[in-house]
């Protein structure tokens, strides 16, 4: 749990000031590992939520987890903290980086940073599976639910709300039963 | 006097994106394509070339992918013809304007959204005892670990191959790998794969 509004404020800053396209696994990194704010289990529900929300992932993750801790005051530092400096330093670098940059070298470096990327974005999801043997629906329905869903979006490029809606409706239906069965035993 | 113009166009940019923000499930950049159209095609505002170097310099900088929305509006600005005037007598007011304006579309961006998933994180929240809430949660993890996976992917296929595909398959590998198996810091692999590009093995 952060010590203050500002400790929120400048530990958003330092997440958003790694992030270079996978901000998730810096998310991760900082508050479960590091900081210990969230448990892996937390981090990965209140990512289903910030990712089902309108908005940009991240931006809606900081201001989940400020709202949490200090309420709607929370929840503004830990947007601005996501928002402010990186304005700040992609004004900075569009003034003064924009023309003098060497177009060929910088698409060079552009697609290992990408690939880098990337790979951010998969490890973190591959650390979120780890944890999915503890899940409520056991690890062979989530994984099917998982299989289904990457197939849906990833190879026939179905739209996310017509993926989303149906499979988070099963998801929920299984889980309701698995915990009314949970709690009768 | 040409004022009004700028700050109309502000307004205009503003509403815009406020609506938008509304409906970007997934993040900002899913309304690119409808951002584009707006400010390129229909309204002239900036040039097609201008858009996409905003939304690859967004890629390169630090933060979250949305920051391409401030730059589009700093953009904006610094193109409308009544500032151009202004930029030999008043340089100072001409940067202010455009600091301005990218704070006003960063703002239209993230507001809406914000305020309704404020809303509705503190109302499960409230009730997160309950089956129904935790049931929904719960089921919702296996689909965006999912998610997340298929946006790996993406951005993987969206890098053009230059020195074939292998490379940069082994590359988003030995990073998601390091990510899960090892505690390295993240931007040592970023800045590897930076001179990964640089020395053209990917």
């Amino acid at each position: 749990m952060p010590a203050s509004i500002s400790d929120l404020f400048w530990a958003f800053t330092r997440i958003a000031l790694q992030g270079f396209g996978g901000v998730v696994a810096i998310v991760q990194r900082e508050l479960v590992d590091k900081r210990g704010w969230l448990t892996h289990q937390e981090f990965t529900e209140e990512w289903a939520v910030a990712q089902i929300m309108p908005g940009p992932n991240v931006v809606n993750l900081a201001m989940i987890l400020g709202g949490r801790y200090f309420g709607w005051r929370g929840a503004i530092a830990g947007v601005l903290g996501m928002v402010v400096m990186p304005t700040f330093i992609i004004l900075v670098l569009a003034v003064t980086l924009a023309n003098l940059i060497d177009y060929q070298l910088t698409r060079d470096i552009m697609r290992g940073v990408s690939a880098v990327s990337a790979g951010l974005i998969g490890g973190a999801a591959l650390r979120m599976l780890g944890h999915l043997n503890t899940h409520v629906l056991g690890l062979r329905i989530c994984l099917v639910l998982f299989t289904i869903t990457l197939l849906a979006i990833a190879w026939l490029r179905l739209p996310l709300i017509w993926v989303l809606l149906p499979l988070a409706a099963v998801g929920w239906l299984l889980s309701y039963r698995a915990y009314q069965r949970a709690v009768r035993t | 006097m040409t004022w009004s113009v700028i700050w109309w166009q502000m307004w205009d940019i503003f509403w815009h994106l406020f609506m938008l923000s509304l409906i970007a499930i997934g993040g900002a950049i899913t309304v690119a394509p409808d951002i584009q159209r707006y400010l390129v095609v229909d309204n002239g505002w900036l040039t097609p070339m201008q858009f996409n170097n905003a939304i690859a310099l967004a890629q390169m900088a630090p933060g979250p992918n949305l920051m391409f929305i401030p730059l589009l509006g700093w953009q904006v600005a610094l193109n409308s013809p009544t500032l151009d005037q202004l930029s030999a007598s008043a340089p100072w007011l001409v940067w202010i304007i455009a600091v301005l304006s990218a704070f006003s579309a960063l703002l239209a961006i993230v507001l809406p959204s914000s305020l309704l998933t404020y809303h509705l994180a503190s109302w499960a929240h409230a009730r997160r005892t309950q089956i129904g809430i935790k049931a929904f949660k719960a089921g919702l993890t296996p689909v965006v670990i999912a998610l997340l996976v298929a946006a790996a992917l993406l951005v993987a296929q969206g890098i053009p191959v230059v020195n074939g595909r292998w490379p940069q398959i082994a590359l988003t590998v030995l990073a998601a790998v390091l990510v899960w198996r090892t505690q390295l810091h993240l931007l040592w692999l970023i800045a590897g794969g930076a001179l990964a590009g640089a020395f053209g093995w990917v």
